[in-house]
């Protein structure tokens, strides 16, 4: 087991520096100079500003300054922000992107399990219909349009949660509840599609034919089984929430990484682009090692193909 | 063994003794079939013609299509007309889905939106289908090395967040539909190559295409009988279902400003200007765009769910 | 003799996407005390439906238990209530099902699965419980219980898991066993292991079986007594000499001259023509009729009676009529 974590932990190193490489080039390949755009700045400052970012230097050498840097975790200075360094964004806003995230996963993942394992026991009840028809429209309603239905009823016209901003837990109501509707939708459509599938497997009639009660072939029997691929797409799903805390984050005005990531990409500030996407793929990287890992926790039939396989 | 007597034996007396004679052969009775077998795509189609959701789907698809095409012609107004007399007026007869801040009649703009979202949408799953089923179909048909290295290379873009991606191509290229769409198909074909060079994969091996082989089928029947059915099922699903995420990223892009740029209409851009007037009452400005992105996604939906549910020879009974 | 299982007149149907199919058309017969009946036929004749309704583990829907009663120590199953059932199920009769790879829950240990259905019916600890499962295992024949029961399915060979699937159907000391095609999914070698097994468990616990398969090789081995069935009908039961050796119904000979046997003279298998009928609409006589050499216009116009040819050998065939006899004098 040892040896496969490396092995995992290598290719996380391998991968992550495969997106470090892509985004760096890709973000010095853009025509012309951040500054450009400002029309104030004469030449000679640009030409300043330049060698102050060691912009003047070879591609290859801030390419190579630039890993290096970030082997230490110093994702340089922001150059709209003057005075900022990435990682004073970064420190700012990680935290409050990290909570939004954070609940929003557990709620989708909470809510999504009820609602599919219920639907599955209830197969083609009235139950079934009304919470699969829940989880389409949870998938065909963008996160930003559920996020400004949300505002509209129930923050203008019934004013029961604030607008904006993320100060209080009644701040965090809306903007979760946004986020978390499209992963809750698919996470219930999963666990109910292998839910049915566990149920009519033989050791589910075992468990019946030893006289077990329904209560304990669902929870005991079924429901670990039908979690497994569950599991597996917890890490794309992590990911689009990630994405969505971009837009949620800009609607409702909370200060974090996202919004900095959207303000970034408006004003073409390339160090912050940069250093958010790597931060971003680090931790979306990191999801994928966690899940795989409890993946093999649940299911015992993993770690012996690993060893067979030695 | 001892046989009971005729006399303590249950014989029924009723029935008629010219029964008893031998029964006329009819071979044929014994072997014959019973239910009538129907073709693939017949079967399916009646399978899909059931489910009334997906249905449902289809026909607001065509409706949409119709006002995609027509809708502008048919209105009075022009996209980009401003008429500042004219701001923010509530739907009428005369601005059927009202006006917003310019006085630009939302119905038309509404119109050209689901123009952009189509387009975005069918160009995106054309261009996935074309690469995904070459790239796929010729690492499934090679196999050993080449088909382990192509998906290698495939597994990585696959790791990698698509919305991310498309974010940095955009902020690269910069905004615009065409970006939009060559943004989208950098990474969007991966899933189609998956699908395509693991179905090939695995027809490539059945018994069956092993079968008619042996039998002599010429190649083309094959395809035909064989390999459209099972590979083309996963590969329509997959078309139908890529086009909704098509159209989200295009309206999650302009929303956050690196999609269609402002003067033109996008349900997205739509959506974005009507968020500031979400405080002013002017329900309708954001109403409509956000009202036709869910509804059109959600026929999407519907219908790849109605097709996978269709076209999976599996579930035939 | 103690009867411990009794069925009479059982009909069960499926509701399918085709139509209404009825799996079980008829079936009644008896279990004594420690022995064990095969119920032998093709696949689809409906053995595994009358098995699995004696549990009524059907799936409802789309299976429904139309008529009939199954009496267990004189209480009708059909009747009780699914609280009531579970009491029974696993308790006093339990079921070993065809595939010991799929039977076992791959995420669950090995010794929690035989636990659970002791927990269940017994008033014992958990450390009670273990020590059963480690006599069970024991009594099953698996080396180092203590060890294994720590271990997950997957850990284990095919014939290992079937006898961990025994030790499970074991564990209460149930009345009756119903096997279903417990063999099938095994190795020959393995087949034998596991026959062996039964008959061993049987004299020591003195366990009814109900042993279901398609394989008159193994009939042969473990069977007491046979019932033959056809299109969801019991068409011939008997002793197993009964049935071997002084086959009546010409299914049952059928299917004994479709099977290598050791004694055949000059080994012809002579397979049966044609195919089951379809049981979305059975015929109205014997179904067998359409496949049968010697059926007569009798035998598709009414179904034949039950004929008693000894205390244990039943038959439904229109040959055994009297009036039958001077058609086809060479039969009898």
């Amino acid at each position: 087991m040892s040896t496969y974590l490396l092995k995992r932990f290598i290719a996380m190193i391998i991968t992550l520096w495969l997106i470090v490489t892509g985004t760096f080039f890709l973000m010095h390949s853009v025509p012309g100079s951040p500054f450009n755009e400002e029309r104030t700045t004469n030449a000679a400052i640009q030409k300043n500003l330049e060698s102050y970012y060691h912009l003047d230097e070879p591609l290859l050498v801030q390419y190579g300054n630039y890993l290096k840097a970030l082997v230490k975790m110093d994702f340089g200075p922001s150059i709209k922000k003057s005075s900022q360094t990435v990682n004073d964004l970064l420190g700012r806003g990680f935290p409050v992107s990290f909570e939004l995230g954070f609940y929003t996963l557990i709620l989708a993942i909470l809510s999504g399990i009820t609602l599919g394992v219920i639907a599955a026991l209830r197969h083609n009840g009235i139950i079934d219909y009304l919470a699969m028809s829940i989880a389409v429209l949870g998938i065909s309603i963008p996160n930003f349009v559920m996020a400004t239905f949300l505002i509209e009823q129930l923050a203008v016209n019934f004013p029961i949660f604030p607008v904006a901003t993320w100060s209080s837990p009644s701040h965090m109501v809306l903007p979760i509840l946004a986020l978390a509707t499209g992963p809750m939708a698919i996470i219930a459509r999963l666990t109910r599609t292998s839910m049915l599938e566990v149920l009519t497997q033989d050791y589910i009639r075992t468990a019946k034919a030893k006289g077990l009660s329904p209560v304990k072939i669902v929870f005991k029997h079924a429901l670990r089984n039908a979690l497994l691929p569950v599991v597996t797409v917890l890490g794309s799903l992590a990911a689009s929430i990630l994405t969505g805390t971009f837009v949620i984050e800009k609607i409702f005005a909370i200060p974090g990484m996202g919004k900095y990531f959207v303000d970034s990409i408006n004003t073409r500030d390339y160090p912050v682009i940069m250093g958010t996407t790597v931060f971003y793929s680090g931790i979306l990287i990191l999801m994928l090692f966690l899940v795989d890992l409890a993946y093999g926790v649940l299911d015992p039939r993993i770690k012996l193909h690993k060893k067979e396989a030695k | 063994m001892e046989l009971l007597k005729y006399e303590e034996r249950n014989i029924s007396p009723e029935i008629p003794d010219e029964w008893f004679v031998p029964k006329a052969r009819n071979n044929q009775a014994a072997e014959a079939v019973v239910r009538p077998s129907l073709s693939y795509w017949k079967d399916s189609w009646h399978r899909l013609l059931k489910n009334k959701l997906a249905i449902a789907g289809m026909v607001f698809l065509v409706f949409l299509a119709i006002l995609a095409i027509f809708g502008p012609l048919i209105s009075p107004h022009s996209v980009e007309t401003q008429k500042l007399t004219m701001q923010n007026l509530p739907p009428s007869s005369e601005y059927w889905f009202g006006t917003d801040d310019l006085g630009r009649d939302v119905f038309t703009r509404t119109c050209y939106g689901a123009r952009i979202s189509l387009f975005v949408g069918l160009m995106a799953a054309l261009i996935d289908f074309l690469i995904g089923v070459v790239y796929g179909g010729f690492s499934g048909y090679k196999g050993g090395r080449t088909d382990n290295l192509m998906m290698r290379f495939v597994e990585i873009l696959y790791g990698l967040p698509y919305l991310l991606v498309v974010i940095l191509v955009m902020v690269v290229i910069g905004p615009g539909l065409t970006t939009i769409i060559l943004a989208l198909s950098i990474t969007g074909w991966v899933g189609m190559a998956r699908i395509v060079r693991g179905q090939v994969l695995q027809i490539k091996n059945y018994e069956f295409v092993l079968a008619s082989k042996t039998f002599g089928t010429k190649t083309a029947r094959i395809i035909r009988k064989n390999l459209l059915p099972n590979t083309m099922g996963p590969i329509i699903v997959q078309m139908t279902l890529t086009i909704p995420s098509a159209i989200f990223a295009e309206a999650f892009l302009s929303f956050i400003g690196l999609g269609i740029q402002a003067p033109h209409a996008s349900w997205g851009v739509m959506a974005n200007d009507g968020l500031s007037t979400i405080l002013s009452g002017y329900w309708w400005r954001l109403f409509f765009p956000t009202l036709f992105i869910s509804l059109t996604m959600f026929a999407f939906n519907v219908l790849g769910d109605g097709l996978q549910d269709a076209l999976d020879p599996k579930l035939r009974r | 003799m103690e009867k411990v299982l009794q069925v009479k007149d059982l009909h069960v149907s499926f509701s399918t996407y085709g139509g209404e199919v009825k799996a079980v058309r008829g079936v009644s017969f008896d279990l004594y005390k420690g022995e064990t009946l095969a119920i032998v036929g093709e696949s689809g004749c409906g053995k595994s439906v009358t098995s699995q309704s004696i549990m009524k583990l059907i799936p409802e829907p789309p299976g429904k238990i139309r008529s009939g009663e199954i009496l267990f120590k004189d209480i009708d199953l059909i009747q009780l209530k699914e609280p009531e059932l579970r009491k029974i199920r696993g308790a006093n009769i339990s079921m070993i099902f065809q595939d010991p790879m799929t039977a076992l829950n791959p995420t669950i240990t090995v010794g929690e699965q035989i636990m659970e259905g002791i927990i269940q019916h017994e008033k014992l600890t958990r450390n009670q419980a273990k020590r059963v499962a480690l006599e069970m295992l024991t009594l099953v024949g698996i080396p180092n219980p203590e060890i294994r029961l720590k271990q997950y399915p997957h850990q284990f060979s095919g014939g290992m898991r079937q006898r961990i699937v025994i030790a499970m159907a074991l564990v209460c000391r149930p009345d009756v066993l119903i096997a279903d095609e417990p063999t099938t999914a095994l190795d020959v070698t393995i087949q034998a292991q596991i026959l062996e097994l039964f008959r061993d468990i049987q004299k020591k616990t003195g366990v009814s079986i109900i042993l279901i398969t398609h394989d008159l090789g193994v009939v042969a081995q473990v069977a007491d007594r046979i019932a033959v069935m056809y299109a969801g009908r019991i068409v011939e039961i008997g002793t197993r000499r009964e049935i071997f050796y002084h086959p009546q119904h010409p299914y049952t000979k059928g299917l004994l001259q479709s099977v290598p046997r050791l004694d055949m003279e000059k080994g012809e298998l002579i397979p049966i023509p044609g195919t089951p009928p379809d049981l979305f609409s059975p015929p109205v006589g014997c179904a067998f009729a359409a496949r049968c050499p010697h059926a007569m216009e009798v035998c598709e116009r009414v179904y034949p009676l039950k004929t008693q040819l000894s205390t244990q050998h039943h038959v439904d065939c229109w040959l055994q009529d009297e009036r039958a006899k001077n058609l086809v004098p060479t039969l009898v």
